[in-house]
């Protein structure tokens, strides 16, 4: 489909289904699971950044009355399983933080105070905490068998350089030749973190004979699954994984941190185990998203046509090589624009920080905060609306990517005009304030989603999806069953299906789900109907072909006679069984989601603080099923890079110590901090789905960084360039220009 | 260690427990109630999903200790709303989805209460400084601040 379809249930503000549970109370999250027996395990973790652990000694620990188990890494089973050495350290501990070894006693206090039993002789070693550090040539090595991987010859000597990457388009030299300005600037961000509010938890139990269970709060509980069953190794169909409700991700909850511990803890011990992480083992443990130093520098004509495009990028891993975003930073970094000559090349690197993870369209905002940055200042030198400077040099349809695919039909365009034409960008500003616009593009991902739609005697249908839902999605599921089927969308209920109902699912990640599993739903949905319209062919003694579905009952073409969803289900047994559609798909055609922003911001010159005072967030969803998450989503992600732009960075001391592992120094927005942000929902649809839809959950989190970094410089009259522009930096900058 | 038995009245119900002295009032209503509608996020009143009302004053509950709350009123969201209505801040919560992963919503619903209690009609302002403990990650706070001045006009309204 490519012309705008008219729908009957999709686009409308529905109820979510699960959302009465969420506003009682009565929903359950990760650490709400008790079960009979239950005892708590607790995570012993290094009080230092990098050391070599010369031993364990646990035997206090496993005398104490309290304790029923003890372990470390000697005590999981698959040695080799990746990620191994981040769940319990082996021989070495990499960042202040990782986990050593874990207890399990009766109360969670008992383990706590249990844990202080263990002792651990370390050889302390020196930290490597910046890119800077990493790559001196006098600097530590983090690992002595790490040789960059990528570069054109290998290298004789290891070093904290993980890998290279490079993509090009087009001849640089020539692009550069064409141009008559050059705007190059290199530009710093923090390690943030994903901040969701529900620490990371599982319940847990162990059964030699049967089937062994974790509840947990995961993006992708069949991913819990296979690295869990793999680390244990138990086959995956001994062990279910039960999606808990979860309290916030944004990729943070992808990775595993506590569950095959749990599971070992709850194998030691015999009981079932409850695991959750304190805040500050959020902060210190899991999470973060990568700091980078990044460079860009971009040429052009007198009229504003963009003749070259150059970056490199570097951005750090925390200790395990290959956990940086560096691909897609590399990918999506001048994807917004239509520019013959195009190269970036990108550098990983290792420090004694804890393993990045994925972070809401992972290495994005900060390459593309470098990109945008200096087309805001290029448009500045050329004179030139920052939009429409955007706009002569948009990617549209037709538009060869650097990394591969041209672009198909895409929204920036519209993006841009509707922020032209918004109420903000008309309003003008007063002193100490300045305005930020800025663009962002995100893939978006297909992938493998099953579903299954049970239809009950009475009509009404079951939706059972393998995607946690993070945000809202069974709403959607619900009302693209209901489009499908032309029901209403209450004759749906929507569930996530443990990983024993369903075959494997991809985690909810790369705003896929709304697109991938909301393709399986369709698909299951039109699968239900097939069989309700052969249920009626058969009843009336005529083809298939000679039924058709309407408003929710099969009609029969080729003579009198109208049978509803109910009446076909409810009579199901006497024409060949109950009636269940599937969906197991693995989709193509997630396309990319473009956004434009507008920022204004006030900063105090006397303090530094700034105030957000207006924001506007348009992007293209494709087709917005339901318009309040589509906002949602903008907001939350506007939110999101609101303060990693001006606030939020992980402070560690000279030892590589976090020295802010709580809310209250890692300081996220408050309502307080916020003005409402303003949603222009752009509609280009995406002609791979059956109704347009684009995944939006991402691109949201990008723009912000330069929309906020530059009103900020020009409230200021400073050209700011690391992030977070806090304000102490935003005062020194005031001092140093005075 | 021994326990202190505590006597109190959570959501009209007369409860008594046993608990250690350092159990914190979030422990006690979780673990040892079964009472998970209030959240842990912090454990150190600096996220607000652990908000309960104790004589009517709203509290991080992860800061309170158990003992402390011998002879009090406690308030937490399973009180909130009837057994078969919603109560209007839940109400408006929903209509406005002014919720994402939720786990944030149980505190925002106590907090709401609490501040349309004390001011049935604060400015986006007030209700944005009132609710600052209360943090939420996913929705940016827009669709929350809507919800709850969109309830308060709604209460006053029937009041
Ligand atoms: S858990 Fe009490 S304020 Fe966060
Ligand atoms: S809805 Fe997720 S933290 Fe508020």
């Amino acid at each position: 489909m490519s012309e705008a379809q008219d729908f009957k249930y999709i686009g409308q503000r529905t109820i979510r289904p699960d959302g009465h549970d969420k506003v009682t109370g009565r929903a359950n999250y990760a650490a709400d699971l008790t079960l009979p027996g239950m005892i708590w395990g607790k995570i012993l973790r290094s009080p230092h950044a990098h050391a070599v652990i010369n031993s364990i000694d646990t035997s206090k620990a496993e005398e104490d009355p309290e304790v029923f188990a003890v372990m470390t890494h000697a005590d999981i089973p698959n040695q080799t399983a990746s990620g191994v050495q981040n769940i319990l350290a082996k021989d070495k501990v990499f960042y202040h933080g990782h986990a050593v070894a874990a207890v399990a006693a009766v109360t969670e206090s008992a383990a706590e105070r249990a844990l202080g039993l263990i002792e651990v002789d370390y050889k302390i070693l020196k930290p490597v905490m910046s890119i800077d550090e990493a790559i001196s040539n006098d600097s530590p090595l983090l690992h002595d068998d790490l040789f960059t991987k990528g570069m054109a010859e290998d290298p004789a000597v290891p070093s904290n350089i993980s890998s290279r990457n490079e993509l090009s388009k087009g001849d640089l030299e020539v692009g550069f030749a064409e141009a008559e300005v050059i705007v190059e600037r290199e530009f710093r961000t923090a390690t943030v973190h994903q901040g969701y509010i529900e620490p990371h938890a599982c319940t847990v139990r162990y059964d030699e004979d049967g089937q062994s269970m974790i509840w947990c709060s995961t993006q992708g509980h069949f991913a819990v699954r296979a690295t869990t069953a793999s680390m244990l190794g138990i086959e995956q169909t001994n062990l279910n994984v039960i999606a808990s409700e979860i309290g916030g991700g944004f990729g943070g909850k992808l990775p595993i941190y506590l569950e095959p511990v749990a599971l070992v803890l709850s194998k030691k011990s015999g009981r079932p185990i409850k695991m959750q992480m304190d805040r500050n083992e959020v902060f210190m443990a899991s999470g973060p998203g990568s700091a980078t130093r990044n460079w860009v520098k971009i040429g052009a004509k007198k009229d504003g046509t963009i003749t070259a495009m150059k970056a490199k990028l570097c951005y750090e891993a925390g200790w395990a090589p290959g956990s940086s975003p560096l691909g897609p930073a590399c990918m999506t970094v001048f994807t917004p624009y239509d520019v013959d000559h195009q190269y970036v090349e990108g550098y990983e690197v290792v420090v004694n920080k804890a393993r990045c993870a994925a972070y809401r369209a992972p290495g994005a905002p900060q390459s593309e905060y470098a990109c945008e940055m200096v087309i805001n200042e290029l448009a500045d030198e050329l004179g030139i609306d920052p939009i429409d400077l955007r706009l002569k040099n948009v990617a549209k349809e037709g538009t060869q990517t650097m990394y591969g695919p041209k672009l198909k039909a895409v929204g920036l365009v519209e993006c841009l005009e509707a922020a032209k034409s918004s109420e903000q960008y008309k309003t003008a500003l007063k002193d100490n304030q300045g305005r930020g616009v800025a663009s962002g593009f995100w893939f978006n991902v297909g992938g493998e989603s099953s579903v299954v739609i049970n239809m009950n005697e009475d009509g009404t249908g079951t939706i059972v999806e393998g995607s946690p839902d993070i945000g809202g999605s069974r709403a959607s599921m619900q009302m693209m069953a209901a489009e499908e089927l032309q029901m209403p969308v209450e004759a749906f209920s929507a569930i996530i299906g443990d990983t024993q109902n369903l075959p494997y699912s991809n985690p909810t990640g790369g705003s896929r789900t709304t697109f991938a599993t909301g393709m399986a739903v369709v698909e299951a949905a039109a699968d239900v109907v097939s069989q309700l319209k052969e249920r009626a062919a058969a009843t009336w003694n005529v083809v298939p072909e000679h039924v058709d579905w309407k408003n929710g009952a099969a009609i029969n073409t080729k003579g009198e006679g109208v049978l509803t969803a109910a009446e076909i289900c409810g009579s199901a047994a006497k024409t060949g069984g109950h009636i269940s559609g599937r969906g197991n798909i693995s989709a193509r055609g997630a396309s990319p989601s473009f956004a434009v922003h507008l920022a204004d911001i006030e900063v105090d010159p006397d303090t530094g603080k700034t105030t957000v005072l207006r924001y506007t967030a348009i992007q293209d969803a494709g087709k917005a099923i339901h318009p309040s998450y589509v906002e949602g989503q903008y907001q939350g992600g506007s939110a999101q890079g609101i303060g990693w732009a001006l606030n939020e960075e992980y402070v560690y001391n000279e030892d590589g110590r976090l020295e802010n592992p709580g809310f209250l120094d890692y300081r996220i927005p408050l309502a307080s901090d916020l003005p409402m942000i303003d949603t222009i929902i752009v509609e280009v649809p995406n002609s791979f789905h059956p109704f347009g839809v684009r995944g939006i959950g991402e691109t949201g989190i990008i723009p912000p960084l330069a929309a906020c970094g530059t009103a900020v410089s020009k409230a200021i009259g400073i050209r700011m360039s690391e992030l977070p522009m806090s304000p102490p930096k935003i005062l020194k900058a005031i001092h140093d220009a005075s | 260690m021994a326990k202190t038995h505590v006597t109190t009245t959570i959501n009209g119900d007369l409860k008594e427990f046993l608990c250690e002295p350092g159990d914190t009032l979030l422990q006690v209503l979780r673990d040892e109630l079964g009472l998970t509608g209030t959240k842990e996020g912090c454990g150190s009143g600096d996220c607000g999903a652990c908000s309960v009302l104790i004589n009517d004053r709203l509290v991080c509950s992860c800061l309170v200790l158990g003992v402390e709350t011998n002879g009090d009123v406690i308030e937490t969201v399973e009180g909130i709303g009837d057994s078969d209505k919603l109560h209007v801040i839940q109400e408006k919560f929903l209509e406005h989805a002014a919720l994402q992963c939720g786990i944030c919503t149980p505190g925002l619903v106590v907090s709401t209460k609490a501040l349309l209690e004390e001011n049935p009609n604060p400015t986006e302002e007030e209700a944005r400084y009132y609710l600052a403990g209360n943090l939420c990650r996913c929705t940016g706070y827009d669709k929350i601040i809507k919800a709850v001045l969109d309830a308060a006009e709604t209460m006053r309204e029937s009041a």
